[in-house]
């Protein structure tokens, strides 16, 4: 992952800028807005972060419970160690009932997996029906640049050129007339796909269910028309009652877009009785472990409350500048810093933990409360005690450390680094071009010091001040 | 080793599982299944009238449109007024459960069964409403099919009165009463099917309906 080259791409990307600039504040000044409802948002934040911890601080019986609880309703459950089981798994049960195509909902854990592809390779169709991820899908299946709007970084514009070249119709910039044309399309594909694939936001151990959080109906349909349900989850989602899922239901859609509740809720249990008119005759739930199992009980193990709301990203100012797909990989902004690492490896994601400002906008948005710069802080000691930090880096710190155990040495490099910065800035109170670091002033100034270092300051003052 | 042994066992060891601590965890878990506390939730008023009108008010926000009829019998004429009204056919496909009402009085065409693809009116009633955000639940049945609230560009739901709660939270309380284990499916709806995916800007009728209209009985 080259985080680092990303980043220079984006920021040079002038649509991209653009389009970053257009969706900016729009999630920010909704979820403002939608929180004041609830009486009391912070007694709220506290209760689902305890929900969270309740199961993960005890995730093994929590498992047990919901596959006890979802068996017993006729659905199946298959385990995945990690994205190679989670393709062979679905791929076989696509086999078993001969399906040759398959309508998904988001699942960001199919991403992870890279199941599109595998399925593909296997000779079944994939059909992203979530707009966003259908434009993608299209779009030479490029990667989402956000969990929740996952076409986010497209503007119109883009969108109209998109669908004029895929779906071969005249070009029109009208929204509600290119999300007809995508419903069109994509309903002939909802009638005939034979398997439905959706991700799960929560499992709930006392039903055995699946809830899923949709706008767009997408997730109801792949649940309700095929005959075929596979639900791909990690194995953290488990949540223990309905009314735990109504206090979680008051936080998600709030956070995530604004909305007081999501247009549809479905929570989704066992299979099609056989006197019913529709639902699947099959449903399966694949639980994900791909490094999660690892994460429990550890340093980071509060990461494992996250619901997947987004807010940590779209309050993020990193974020805000260079778009999702920096990040590399499936989940972007400060979640994606964390979960990236933990999930993908601490030394494939070296520069993730240091795209932050650490400003804590992440960890005060978080329904769940979680302490996203902490988490950042920790990734990046684990980094220093692996000692996979660049030289340059490493070396750099020794040199410091040394310099920073003689005082009188100390004192003199602070002097002497004060009075170059003062020189650099001129007659001006900032510096616009480091030379040792150019990189830092790309996109801004760099305060320019007064002169004196505090130590001569301090020594001024006390010779100046007469003693009590 | 199994995928759910290995996985099981790496989550027991992060978690320093043993016998001693795994009775108290058990213990905790059965607690919580069975107080099933609720969280905090927002006041609301919980006297009927108080109720009807905040459902009506938080329905709207979510681009619903309602209507109030006295009775149940009133309901075909007053889906007949708004099928004119909007200039949709006069023909629909209802939930199995409403095949009682006089439709054919009102001049309507409706039919009792699971909808198709070419149905253009859908019929529901709902198990019951929910007032804090103006949300029908609907679960599934023979008599009461999904397809019909999911397919049909115009979605149309009963609600009686009686039936709107406070919170999600005495829905689930209702249904545990009334039906004990949950259907296959329940669905909170909150107005029409909607996107946001291009630019942000939501636009009704993405893959569901392109409007729901509520006609609550008050009874």
């Amino acid at each position: 992952m080259h985080f680092k080259a990303n980043v220079h791409a984006k920021l040079a990307d002038v649509v991209l800028q653009g389009n970053l600039k257009n969706a900016k504040g729009k999630f920010v000044t909704r979820r403002a807005e939608a929180i004041k409802d609830l009486d009391d948002f912070e007694a709220t934040r506290d209760a689902a972060a305890a929900i969270r911890n309740k199961v993960i601080d005890n995730l093994d019986l929590w498992l047990e419970c919901f596959e006890r609880k979802a068996l017993d309703t006729g659905a199946q459950v298959l385990w995945a160690k990690d994205g190679v089981e989670v393709c062979r798994l679905v791929i076989e049960i696509a086999k078993k009932h001969g399906v040759t195509k398959v309508t998904k909902s988001k699942s960001m854990l199919s991403e992870e997996a890279g199941l599109n592809q595998a399925l593909e390779a296997a000779g079944i169709q994939p059909v992203e029906t979530d707009l966003g991820e259908y434009i993608l899908q299209v779009d030479n299946n490029e990667p989402p640049s956000h969990i929740i709007a996952p076409a986010v970084h497209k503007s119109l514009d883009e969108v109209a050129d998109l669908f004029h070249k895929v779906h071969g119709t005249p070009r029109k910039t009208d929204i509600p007339a290119l999300t007809r044309e995508a419903r069109e399309v994509l309903r002939a594909h909802f009638l005939t796909a034979e398997m439905g694939l959706s991700g799960g936001n929560f499992l709930v151990a006392e039903t055995g269910s699946v809830a899923l959080v949709t706008n767009e109906g997408n997730g109801r349909m792949v649940t309700t028309m095929p005959k075929v349900h596979v639900v791909i989850t990690g194995i953290e989602k488990v949540i223990p009652t309905l009314e735990d899922l109504s206090t979680l239901m008051r936080l998600l859609p709030r956070s995530a877009t604004g909305q007081s509740i999501s247009n549809y809720f479905s929570i989704l249990t066992g299979v099609k009785k056989p006197e019913e008119h529709d639902g699947p005759e099959h449903l399966y739930f694949v639980l994900v472990d791909s490094g999660r199992a690892d994460v429990v009980g550890g340093d980071f193990h509060e990461m494992l409350r996250c619901i997947r709301c987004g807010a940590c990203m779209n309050h993020c100012p990193v974020y805000q500048t260079i778009g999702g797909h920096a990040y590399g990989w499936v989940y972007p902004g400060p979640m994606g810093s964390v979960l990236t690492p933990l999930y993908a490896g601490i030394e494939n994601s070296i520069d993730l933990p240091h795209a932050a400002t650490l400003c804590n906008q992440c960890g005060i948005v978080c329904p769940v409360k979680i302490p996203l710069p902490d988490l950042l802080r920790k990734l990046r000691e684990k980094q220093t005690e692996r000692g996979l930090r660049p030289l340059t880096e490493r070396i750099g710190l020794r040199l410091w450390a040394w310099v920073a155990q003689r005082p009188k040495l100390y004192a003199l490099g602070a002097r002497v680094g004060a009075r170059y910065l003062k020189w650099l800035a001129g007659d001006t109170d900032r510096i616009r071009l480091l030379p040792t670091a150019p990189e830092w002033t790309l996109g801004r100034d760099f305060p320019a010091p007064q002169g004196k270092t505090f130590r001569e300051l301090y020594a001024a003052r006390r010779s100046s001040t007469p003693r009590a | 080793m199994s995928s759910r042994d290995d996985i099981l066992g790496r989550v027991r060891a992060g978690l320093h599982r043993n016998a001693s601590n795994a009775a108290v965890a058990r213990e905790e878990m059965l607690a919580a299944l069975t107080n099933r506390s609720q969280g905090p939730k927002p006041g609301i008023d919980a006297e009927p009238k108080a109720l009807l009108e905040r459902f009506r008010l938080k329905s709207e926000q979510q681009s619903s449109t309602v209507d109030i009829v006295a009775q149940e019998s009133d309901v075909p004429a007053a889906v007949a007024r708004y099928l004119a009204a909007m200039n949709l056919p006069k023909s629909a496909v209802a939930w199995p459960s409403l095949a009682r009402l006089d439709w054919a009085a009102a001049g309507l065409q409706v039919e009792g069964r699971g909808a198709r693809d070419a149905d253009l009116v859908g019929i529901t009633g709902c198990f019951c409403a929910v007032a804090e955000t103006g949300t029908l639940m609907v679960c599934s049945s023979p008599d009461t099919p999904a397809t019909v609230s999911l397919l049909p560009e115009t979605h149309i739901a009963v609600v009686h009165a009686s039936r709107i709660l406070a919170y999600m939270e005495d829905a689930w309380a209702v249904a545990r009463k009334e039906l004990g284990a949950l259907p296959r499916a329940v669905n909170f709806i909150s107005g029409p099917s909607r996107t946001g995916d291009i630019e942000q800007t939501i636009v009704l009728g993405a893959h569901g309906p392109y409007r729901v209209h509520l006609v609550i009985v008050s009874d």
